[in-house]
Protein backbone atom coordinates (compact mmCIF):
# COMPACT_ATOMS: atom_id res chain seq x y z
CA UNK A 1 0.00 0.00 0.00
CA UNK A 2 1.13 3.54 -0.88
CA UNK A 3 1.17 6.22 1.83
CA UNK A 4 1.52 9.97 1.72
CA UNK A 5 2.52 11.91 4.61
CA UNK A 6 2.07 15.37 5.89
CA UNK A 7 4.18 17.10 8.35
CA UNK A 8 2.82 20.55 9.56
CA UNK A 9 5.05 21.58 12.53
CA UNK A 10 8.72 21.80 12.55
CA UNK A 11 11.11 19.87 14.37
CA UNK A 12 11.85 19.38 18.17
CA UNK A 13 8.89 22.40 19.13
CA UNK A 14 6.37 19.54 18.92
CA UNK A 15 6.43 15.47 18.71
CA UNK A 16 4.64 15.47 15.05
CA UNK A 17 8.02 14.89 12.91
CA UNK A 18 9.16 12.38 15.37
CA UNK A 19 5.93 10.48 15.20
CA UNK A 20 5.57 11.15 11.56
CA UNK A 21 9.03 9.66 11.20
CA UNK A 22 8.68 6.36 13.09
CA UNK A 23 5.28 5.89 11.20
CA UNK A 24 6.95 6.14 7.90
CA UNK A 25 9.91 4.13 8.49
CA UNK A 26 7.90 1.44 10.21
CA UNK A 27 5.49 1.14 6.92
CA UNK A 28 8.18 1.11 5.08
CA UNK A 29 9.58 -2.10 7.19
CA UNK A 30 6.31 -3.70 6.92
CA UNK A 31 6.27 -3.49 3.57
CA UNK A 32 4.19 -0.59 2.39
CA UNK A 33 5.51 2.14 0.62
CA UNK A 34 6.12 5.92 1.23
CA UNK A 35 6.59 7.38 -2.29
CA UNK A 36 6.48 11.22 -0.72
CA UNK A 37 6.17 13.40 2.39
CA UNK A 38 4.76 16.40 2.90
CA UNK A 39 6.29 19.57 4.67
CA UNK A 40 3.35 22.64 5.38
CA UNK A 41 3.09 25.29 7.64
CA UNK A 42 6.33 25.59 10.25
CA UNK A 43 6.81 21.69 9.58
CA UNK A 44 9.28 23.26 6.38
CA UNK A 45 11.55 24.14 9.49
CA UNK A 46 12.72 20.18 9.24
CA UNK A 47 14.50 20.89 5.68
CA UNK A 48 17.02 22.97 6.85
CA UNK A 49 20.62 21.52 6.63
CA UNK A 50 21.66 24.91 8.80
CA UNK A 51 20.42 22.83 12.34
CA UNK A 52 23.00 21.38 14.35
CA UNK A 53 20.88 19.88 17.77
CA UNK A 54 23.20 18.81 20.72
CA UNK A 55 25.69 15.92 20.13
CA UNK A 56 22.83 13.55 22.70
CA UNK A 57 20.04 14.69 20.93
CA UNK A 58 18.67 12.78 17.19
CA UNK A 59 19.24 15.10 14.40
CA UNK A 60 15.15 15.31 12.80
CA UNK A 61 16.65 16.81 9.37
CA UNK A 62 19.06 14.12 8.48
CA UNK A 63 17.27 11.12 10.17
CA UNK A 64 14.80 12.32 7.06
CA UNK A 65 17.68 12.82 4.44
CA UNK A 66 18.79 9.20 5.23
CA UNK A 67 14.89 7.84 5.02
CA UNK A 68 15.16 9.24 1.99
CA UNK A 69 17.90 8.27 0.45
CA UNK A 70 17.65 4.55 1.46
CA UNK A 71 14.18 4.01 0.94
CA UNK A 72 13.76 7.07 -2.45
CA UNK A 73 11.34 9.04 -0.78
CA UNK A 74 10.73 12.18 -2.10
CA UNK A 75 10.72 14.92 0.36
CA UNK A 76 8.71 17.98 -0.43
CA UNK A 77 8.64 21.36 1.05
CA UNK A 78 6.16 23.43 0.32
CA UNK A 79 7.30 26.87 -1.52
CA UNK A 80 4.85 29.30 -0.46
CA UNK A 81 4.98 28.23 3.14
CA UNK A 82 8.97 27.59 3.02
CA UNK A 83 9.29 31.67 1.82
CA UNK A 84 7.41 32.79 4.40
CA UNK A 85 10.06 31.39 6.81
CA UNK A 86 13.13 32.16 5.42
CA UNK A 87 13.69 28.28 3.82
CA UNK A 88 15.43 28.29 0.56
CA UNK A 89 17.04 26.30 -2.07
CA UNK A 90 20.67 26.72 -0.82
CA UNK A 91 19.62 25.49 2.80
CA UNK A 92 18.35 22.22 2.21
CA UNK A 93 19.34 19.24 3.58
CA UNK A 94 20.05 16.53 0.75
CA UNK A 95 16.72 14.73 -0.07
CA UNK A 96 14.85 18.04 0.36
CA UNK A 97 13.46 19.97 -2.54
CA UNK A 98 11.08 22.71 -2.87
CA UNK A 99 7.45 22.56 -5.23
CA UNK A 100 3.97 23.30 -4.85
CA UNK A 101 0.88 22.49 -2.95
CA UNK A 102 -0.46 20.38 -6.14
CA UNK A 103 1.96 18.13 -5.15
CA UNK A 104 0.33 17.58 -1.67
CA UNK A 105 -2.94 17.32 -3.56
CA UNK A 106 -1.36 14.53 -5.87
CA UNK A 107 -0.56 12.69 -2.83
CA UNK A 108 -3.95 12.51 -1.83
CA UNK A 109 -5.29 11.68 -5.29
CA UNK A 110 -2.93 9.40 -6.14
CA UNK A 111 -1.67 7.21 -2.49
CA UNK A 112 -3.82 4.77 -0.83
CA UNK A 113 -3.85 7.06 2.63
CA UNK A 114 -3.12 10.09 3.62
CA UNK A 115 -1.70 10.72 7.00
CA UNK A 116 -1.44 13.82 8.69
CA UNK A 117 0.99 15.00 11.49
CA UNK A 118 0.50 18.24 13.09
CA UNK A 119 -0.35 20.11 16.40
CA UNK B 1 -1.95 31.04 -8.37
CA UNK B 2 -2.41 32.39 -11.94
CA UNK B 3 -1.89 28.98 -13.66
CA UNK B 4 -4.21 27.14 -10.90
CA UNK B 5 -6.54 26.02 -13.94
CA UNK B 6 -4.39 24.52 -15.75
CA UNK B 7 -3.43 21.53 -12.51
CA UNK B 8 -3.64 18.07 -13.35
CA UNK B 9 -2.44 15.21 -12.05
CA UNK B 10 -2.65 13.79 -15.38
CA UNK B 11 -4.85 10.37 -14.03
CA UNK B 12 -8.47 11.76 -14.48
CA UNK B 13 -9.13 10.43 -10.68
CA UNK B 14 -11.63 12.47 -8.88
CA UNK B 15 -11.51 11.75 -5.58
CA UNK B 16 -13.54 13.31 -2.05
CA UNK B 17 -11.48 15.87 -0.20
CA UNK B 18 -12.84 16.88 3.21
CA UNK B 19 -11.22 19.99 4.78
CA UNK B 20 -12.02 20.49 8.23
CA UNK B 21 -11.41 23.65 9.81
CA UNK B 22 -11.51 23.75 13.48
CA UNK B 23 -9.31 26.39 14.16
CA UNK B 24 -10.20 29.90 14.86
CA UNK B 25 -8.59 32.97 12.40
CA UNK B 26 -5.38 34.61 13.11
CA UNK B 27 -4.27 33.28 16.45
CA UNK B 28 -2.34 30.60 14.34
CA UNK B 29 -1.94 30.32 10.58
CA UNK B 30 -4.09 27.29 9.74
CA UNK B 31 -6.79 28.81 8.22
CA UNK B 32 -5.06 31.17 6.27
CA UNK B 33 -2.53 28.03 5.26
CA UNK B 34 -5.42 25.46 4.91
CA UNK B 35 -7.19 27.99 2.55
CA UNK B 36 -4.17 27.74 0.22
CA UNK B 37 -5.08 23.85 -0.55
CA UNK B 38 -8.66 23.82 -0.69
CA UNK B 39 -7.86 26.32 -3.47
CA UNK B 40 -5.01 24.40 -5.07
CA UNK B 41 -7.58 21.14 -4.67
CA UNK B 42 -10.00 22.65 -6.40
CA UNK B 43 -7.91 23.59 -9.17
CA UNK B 44 -7.25 19.60 -9.68
CA UNK B 45 -10.92 19.03 -10.11
CA UNK B 46 -11.33 17.19 -7.25
CA UNK B 47 -14.48 16.84 -5.26
CA UNK B 48 -14.41 19.48 -2.07
CA UNK B 49 -16.12 19.79 0.60
CA UNK B 50 -15.24 22.43 3.02
CA UNK B 51 -16.41 22.26 6.96
CA UNK B 52 -16.82 24.06 9.73
CA UNK B 53 -16.21 22.96 13.05
CA UNK B 54 -15.41 24.22 16.61
CA UNK B 55 -13.56 27.41 16.52
CA UNK B 56 -13.16 26.86 12.32
CA UNK B 57 -17.06 28.36 12.64
CA UNK B 58 -15.22 31.69 13.36
CA UNK B 59 -13.35 31.88 9.94
CA UNK B 60 -16.83 32.70 8.46
CA UNK B 61 -17.67 36.01 10.62
CA UNK B 62 -19.09 38.92 8.78
CA UNK B 63 -17.23 42.22 9.61
CA UNK B 64 -14.03 41.19 10.25
CA UNK B 65 -11.20 44.09 10.13
CA UNK B 66 -7.66 43.02 11.06
CA UNK B 67 -6.19 46.38 10.11
CA UNK B 68 -5.84 46.99 13.77
CA UNK B 69 -3.86 43.93 14.03
CA UNK B 70 -1.89 44.50 10.81
CA UNK B 71 -2.23 41.16 9.40
CA UNK B 72 -3.94 40.00 5.76
CA UNK B 73 -8.05 40.08 5.71
CA UNK B 74 -8.61 36.86 4.27
CA UNK B 75 -11.66 35.91 5.03
CA UNK B 76 -13.09 37.36 1.48
CA UNK B 77 -11.47 34.78 0.07
CA UNK B 78 -14.50 32.42 1.37
CA UNK B 79 -16.68 34.69 -0.95
CA UNK B 80 -14.84 33.78 -3.97
CA UNK B 81 -14.95 30.28 -3.65
CA UNK B 82 -17.64 30.28 -5.81
CA UNK B 83 -15.18 31.12 -8.69
CA UNK B 84 -13.23 27.92 -7.54
CA UNK B 85 -16.30 26.02 -8.17
CA UNK B 86 -16.01 25.28 -4.43
CA UNK B 87 -19.88 25.23 -3.05
CA UNK B 88 -20.12 22.55 -0.44
CA UNK B 89 -19.29 24.55 2.80
CA UNK B 90 -20.88 22.86 5.98
CA UNK B 91 -21.12 23.98 9.89
CA UNK B 92 -22.19 22.25 12.58
CA UNK B 93 -25.18 23.12 14.22
CA UNK B 94 -23.42 22.46 17.44
CA UNK B 95 -20.75 24.49 17.08
CA UNK B 96 -22.81 27.71 16.26
CA UNK B 97 -25.16 27.04 19.18
CA UNK B 98 -22.13 27.06 21.65
CA UNK B 99 -20.70 30.06 20.18
CA UNK B 100 -23.94 32.18 19.74
CA UNK B 101 -23.86 31.77 15.73
CA UNK B 102 -26.69 32.17 13.66
CA UNK B 103 -25.95 31.64 9.55
CA UNK B 104 -26.91 35.60 9.28
CA UNK B 105 -23.06 36.16 10.97
CA UNK B 106 -21.59 34.26 8.43
CA UNK B 107 -19.73 35.62 5.40
CA UNK B 108 -21.07 32.90 3.00
CA UNK B 109 -23.71 30.73 2.28
CA UNK B 110 -23.61 27.44 4.28
CA UNK B 111 -25.25 24.49 4.97
CA UNK B 112 -25.97 23.63 8.51
CA UNK B 113 -25.49 19.86 9.25
CA UNK B 114 -26.65 17.73 12.42
CA UNK B 115 -24.31 15.71 13.97
CA UNK B 116 -25.42 12.57 12.36
CA UNK B 117 -25.25 14.64 9.02
CA UNK B 118 -21.13 15.40 9.61
CA UNK B 119 -21.01 11.85 10.64
CA UNK B 120 -22.05 10.36 7.39
CA UNK B 121 -20.52 13.19 5.07
CA UNK B 122 -17.09 12.56 6.65
CA UNK B 123 -17.47 8.49 6.40
CA UNK B 124 -17.74 9.23 2.95
CA UNK B 125 -14.69 10.72 2.27
CA UNK B 126 -11.45 9.34 0.51
CA UNK B 127 -9.40 11.97 2.22
CA UNK B 128 -9.73 14.22 5.14
CA UNK B 129 -7.06 16.96 5.83
CA UNK B 130 -7.56 19.08 9.55
CA UNK B 131 -6.44 22.59 9.87
CA UNK C 1 -12.49 5.07 9.86
CA UNK C 2 -9.56 5.77 11.86
CA UNK C 3 -9.77 9.08 13.66
CA UNK C 4 -6.15 9.70 15.20
CA UNK C 5 -6.03 12.24 18.38
CA UNK C 6 -2.59 13.48 19.76
CA UNK C 7 -3.84 16.09 22.20
CA UNK C 8 -4.37 16.17 26.19
CA UNK C 9 -7.88 15.90 26.77
CA UNK C 10 -6.98 18.34 29.49
CA UNK C 11 -5.87 21.00 26.94
CA UNK C 12 -7.89 21.12 24.02
CA UNK C 13 -11.42 20.06 22.41
CA UNK C 14 -9.95 17.50 19.88
CA UNK C 15 -10.55 14.48 21.28
CA UNK C 16 -14.26 15.17 22.45
CA UNK C 17 -14.92 16.94 19.01
CA UNK C 18 -13.53 13.27 17.37
CA UNK C 19 -16.02 11.33 19.63
CA UNK C 20 -18.85 13.32 18.57
CA UNK C 21 -18.27 12.81 15.03
CA UNK C 22 -17.03 9.58 15.12
CA UNK C 23 -19.08 6.84 13.33
CA UNK C 24 -20.01 3.74 15.29
CA UNK C 25 -17.78 0.88 14.15
CA UNK C 26 -14.82 3.74 13.96
CA UNK C 27 -11.68 3.55 15.37
CA UNK C 28 -10.34 6.41 17.32
CA UNK C 29 -6.40 5.89 18.00
CA UNK C 30 -4.79 8.32 20.81
CA UNK C 31 -0.54 8.87 20.38
CA UNK C 32 1.25 11.71 21.85
CA UNK C 33 0.05 13.76 24.79
CA UNK C 34 -3.71 12.26 23.71
CA UNK C 35 -2.88 9.07 25.63
CA UNK C 36 -3.64 10.35 29.11
CA UNK C 37 -7.16 9.92 28.28
CA UNK C 38 -7.01 6.34 28.43
CA UNK C 39 -5.41 6.03 31.55
CA UNK C 40 -7.02 4.96 34.90
CA UNK C 41 -8.39 7.46 37.24
CA UNK C 42 -7.73 10.44 34.33
CA UNK C 43 -10.40 12.99 34.17
CA UNK C 44 -11.64 11.53 30.26
CA UNK C 45 -11.22 8.68 31.50
CA UNK C 46 -15.10 8.14 31.60
CA UNK C 47 -15.58 9.65 28.14
CA UNK C 48 -13.59 6.66 26.67
CA UNK C 49 -15.60 4.52 28.83
CA UNK C 50 -18.64 5.97 27.28
CA UNK C 51 -17.14 5.57 23.80
CA UNK C 52 -16.22 2.48 23.83
CA UNK C 53 -19.73 0.89 23.28
CA UNK C 54 -19.75 2.41 20.10
CA UNK C 55 -16.03 2.86 19.13
CA UNK C 56 -12.63 0.42 19.26
CA UNK C 57 -10.15 3.04 20.92
CA UNK C 58 -6.52 2.07 20.70
CA UNK C 59 -3.48 3.61 22.10
CA UNK C 60 -0.12 4.25 20.83
CA UNK C 61 2.74 2.22 23.47
CA UNK C 62 5.80 3.66 22.59
CA UNK C 63 3.48 7.34 23.58
CA UNK C 64 2.03 5.57 26.81
CA UNK C 65 5.70 4.51 28.07
CA UNK C 66 7.40 7.39 27.11
CA UNK C 67 5.30 9.26 29.43
CA UNK C 68 5.31 6.49 32.43
CA UNK C 69 2.24 5.52 31.45
CA UNK C 70 2.40 1.72 30.43
CA UNK C 71 0.44 -0.51 32.51
CA UNK C 72 -2.27 2.41 33.52
CA UNK C 73 -4.53 1.82 30.63
CA UNK C 74 -7.87 1.80 30.81
CA UNK C 75 -9.59 -1.95 30.46
CA UNK C 76 -10.91 -2.46 26.74
CA UNK C 77 -8.08 -0.21 25.57
CA UNK C 78 -6.10 -1.66 23.19
CA UNK C 79 -2.20 -0.75 23.33
CA UNK C 80 -0.72 -0.96 19.77
CA UNK C 81 3.10 -0.24 18.93
CA UNK C 82 3.81 1.55 15.24
CA UNK C 83 3.72 -1.86 13.16
CA UNK C 84 0.20 -1.75 14.99
CA UNK C 85 -0.39 1.99 14.19
CA UNK C 86 0.31 1.46 10.44
CA UNK C 87 -2.20 -1.69 10.26
CA UNK C 88 -5.00 0.65 11.53
CA UNK C 89 -4.19 3.13 8.60
CA UNK C 90 -3.85 0.10 6.10
CA UNK C 91 -6.89 -1.53 7.58
CA UNK C 92 -9.59 1.21 7.52
CA UNK C 93 -10.52 2.97 4.62
CA UNK C 94 -9.67 6.69 5.25
CA UNK C 95 -8.33 8.59 8.43
CA UNK C 96 -8.74 11.76 10.04
CA UNK C 97 -6.28 13.76 12.05
CA UNK C 98 -7.90 15.53 14.62
CA UNK C 99 -5.88 18.33 14.99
Amino acid sequence: MQFGILINEGPYNHQASDSAYLFARTAIEKGHQVPRIFFYHDGVNNSTRMAEPPQDDRNITQRWSKLAEEHGIDLVVCVAAALRRGIKDELLAPGFRISGLGQLVEMGIQYDRLVTFGD
Amino acid sequence: MSDMDMEDDGSGVVKKFMFLNRKAPHGTVYALEGLEVVLITAAFDQDVSLVFTDDGVYQLMKGIDTKGIEVKDFSKTYRALEGYDIEKLYVDRASMDARGLTEDDLIVDVTVMSDDEMKNLMAEQDVVISF
Amino acid sequence: MLHIVNKSASERSSLDSCLKLASKGSAVLLIEDAVYAATKGNAAAAKIQAAQADLKIYALGPDLAARGMAGRTLDGVNVVDYGGFVDLVAEHSNCQSWL
